[in-house]
């Protein structure tokens, strides 16, 4: 904070690098969407999956659970749901909430359909299909 | 007050605070719920306390930048507001709006709500922190559009100060980064793709800009340091923000199915971001030491330093301690992500409003500074809701490094449920460090009642 160095040479700076940094930015996002398609299992985006998603959304579920590592902290990682518990018991579990045991967390009952329900377990496998790199660490989320 | 038109900032505060507080009773709500599972369930169950609790802290905060915005442009530009008669409208109308919100989240389920609010034309909801209707989210556009109307055609008749046009650019950029909510794609790797671009590039972007020229517009009220010096900072410190911010985007970018490359990136740039907050830190003692004149207001002086200090440690130095991927590999979407979440969001922003309020506050209502007694208990105030936020922050880092180790680190991992068991006893004391939270809030709002003898300002 000299004498020499302005505030019009800060202001230069910062004008200069944002625009630099928001640029280089860009370029990582465009790469990216280059890179995805290898990664994010689009393949197997079908209309159930599409479905299933807009439940997921509809339904807040992420308001507990979180899906590759976002969302809430309340209730268990459903990235990997599918190969942790496979599809018949996500299906059952879902039916029997809430548990009402006392003083236990409790989840609602949305009283889906069948089809609604194979609609969820189809998009809960899209998502445990994507590469995440390896996360998470292990199966239980 | 020097402009008749800053008043329009007085309901904007008043909002902030009512609303601050249903946010801390819905925090307390959700924190009981964490040990006593079916407390209140099914009438409020833990999604929708949630979403209320993380929603009205992003209103309020909104509501506290939108009235400090109001209080500092015509002062900044020497002029009075464009339109008085509009920056009222546009309160009732986003007063209102997010009040309907809350009580649609509280009393509908939120499937119902969704389809009632036309979720079936754009799908937008249901995503963490953008849960508001369709109807919300093009309310909040139309509000912001007419807010920055307001203060561009303020500034472009007067003065034009680098605190004012660093501001402006902050708050045009959340208006800007706020229309990727309105973009949600069916695939999952995309969506959260984007959706960093409104959270990320909001709170560890554009928003420090906004929080940038509060600080320094209190710091030059209170401590009559040069402007030219304090322009200066402030610019050094927004460099630092955005050229570690932006990339450091990357570090949401490690396990969401996007390239491996963003782990160097990601870890790199934002292992950087603490270096603009610490300079903040920096900034506010520098300018209140060399300060020229004495301020009778030492409350808001009190509330810039914890700005610097309380928004370097919880966005800083907790955001560094998980931030670099092999780390992040344990540590994602554990209680150590709401442990940073917490302290951040009340050291950084929750911190810079109180500070605006506190200082601008008293203008509005005739005096240069609250009395003496009304001043300590403010500070009262203060210590008691940074202390206890200080603890639930702990209580939360204690917790998460023990969930992961339990529950992901160990060579017999248990399951999410047995490990929230196990880690319990530090929750009821995040839940005791939150009652303490409220006992600071409610000592802060008496604060605005207590009288005494005051000067009356300039």
């Amino acid at each position: 904070m000299s004498g020499t160095f302005t505030k019009s040479m800060a202001r230069n700076i910062f004008y200069g690098g944002t625009v630099f940094f928001a640029l280089l930015f860009l370029a990582l996002s465009f790469d990216t969407m280059k890179e995805i398609p290898k990664r994010d299992n689009r393949a197997n985006l079908t209309e159930s999956v599409i479905a299933g998603k807009k439940l997921w959304e509809v339904n807040n579920c992420i308001g507990c659970h979180s899906l590759l590592g976002e969302g809430a902290y309340f209730a268990p990682e459903l990235g990997n749901v599918y190969p942790r518990r496979g599809p018949e018991f996500i299906k059952a579990w879902i039916q029997a909430m809430p548990t009402g045991a006392p003083g236990r967390r409790q989840m609602p009952n949305f009283g889906f359909t069948d089809k609604e329900l194979d609609d969820l377990v189809a998009f809960l496998k899209y998502s445990s299909e994507i590469n995440t790199a390896n996360w998470p660490p292990n199966i239980e989320g | 007050m020097q402009y008749k038109s800053q008043a329009v900032a007085k309901p904007y505060f008043i909002a902030a605070i009512a609303l601050f507080t249903g946010q801390i009773l819905f925090g307390l709500i959700m924190g009981l719920q964490y040990v006593i599972g079916d407390f209140l369930f099914p009438a409020i169950p833990f999604n929708v306390a949630r979403m209320v609790h993380t929603n009205l802290l992003i209103v309020w905060l909104l509501f506290g930048f939108m009235g400090a915005a109001y209080y500092m442009i015509p002062e900044e530009t020497e002029t009075e507001l464009f339109s008085p008669k509009l920056a009222i409208a546009m309160f009732w109308i986003f007063l209102v709006a997010g009040a309907l919100t809350i009580v649609g989240y509280l009393t509908v389920p939120y499937a119902t709500l969704a389809k009632l609010t036309g979720n079936d034309i754009l799908a937008t909801m249901g995503r963490e922190f953008l849960e508001q209707p369709l109807i919300t989210k093009v309310g909040i556009v139309v509000v912001a559009l007419a807010f920055l109307f307001n203060l561009t055609m303020t500034m472009l008749k007067g003065r034009k100060t680098s605190i004012s046009l660093v501001l402006m650019l902050g708050l045009w950029g959340l208006a800007i980064f706020f229309l990727f909510s309105f973009y949600n794609p069916h695939n999952l790797v995309l969506d959260k793709f984007f959706w960093w671009w409104v959270v990320h590039l909001w709170v560890e972007g554009v928003w420090e800009l906004i929080l940038g020229a509060l600080l320094a517009f209190v710091l030059i009220k209170v401590t009559g340091v040069d402007r030219e010096v304090i322009e200066k900072w402030l610019y050094v410190i927004i460099t630092l923000t955005l050229i570690t911010g932006i990339i450091g985007t990357g570090h949401h970018y490690f396990w969401i199915g996007t390239p491996e490359y963003w782990q160097w990136w990601g870890s790199i740039f934002s292992a950087l971001e603490p270096i603009p907050f610490f300079a903040m830190t920096v900034f506010a003692f520098n300018m209140v030491n060399r300060r020229r004149r004495d301020h009778p207001n030492k409350a808001a002086t009190l509330w810039a330093l914890g700005t610097g200090v309380m928004s370097f440690l919880g966005a800083g130095v907790w955001g560094f301690l998980h931030t670099l991927a092999p780390v992040n590999y344990y540590t994602h979407g554990t209680q150590v992500t709401a442990a940073h979440g917490h302290m951040a969001f009340y050291g950084a922003y929750a911190m810079v409003v109180l500070c605006i309020i506190s200082y601008a506050m008293p203008i509005l209502r005739g005096r240069a500074a609250n009395s003496a007694k009304a001043q300590v208990l403010e500070m009262w105030s203060f210590w008691l809701m940074t202390v206890s936020m200080v603890f639930i922050t702990l209580f939360l880092t204690a917790a998460g490094i023990l969930q992961v180790w339990l529950q992901r680190f160990s060579d017999t991992p248990i399951s999410f449920m047995a490990a929230q068991d196990q880690i319990s006893l530090f929750y009821w004391m995040r839940e005791g460090a939150g009652v303490f939270f409220l006992i600071g809030l409610v000592v802060y709002i008496i604060s605005f009642f207590v009288k005494g003898e005051t000067k009356a300002a300039a």
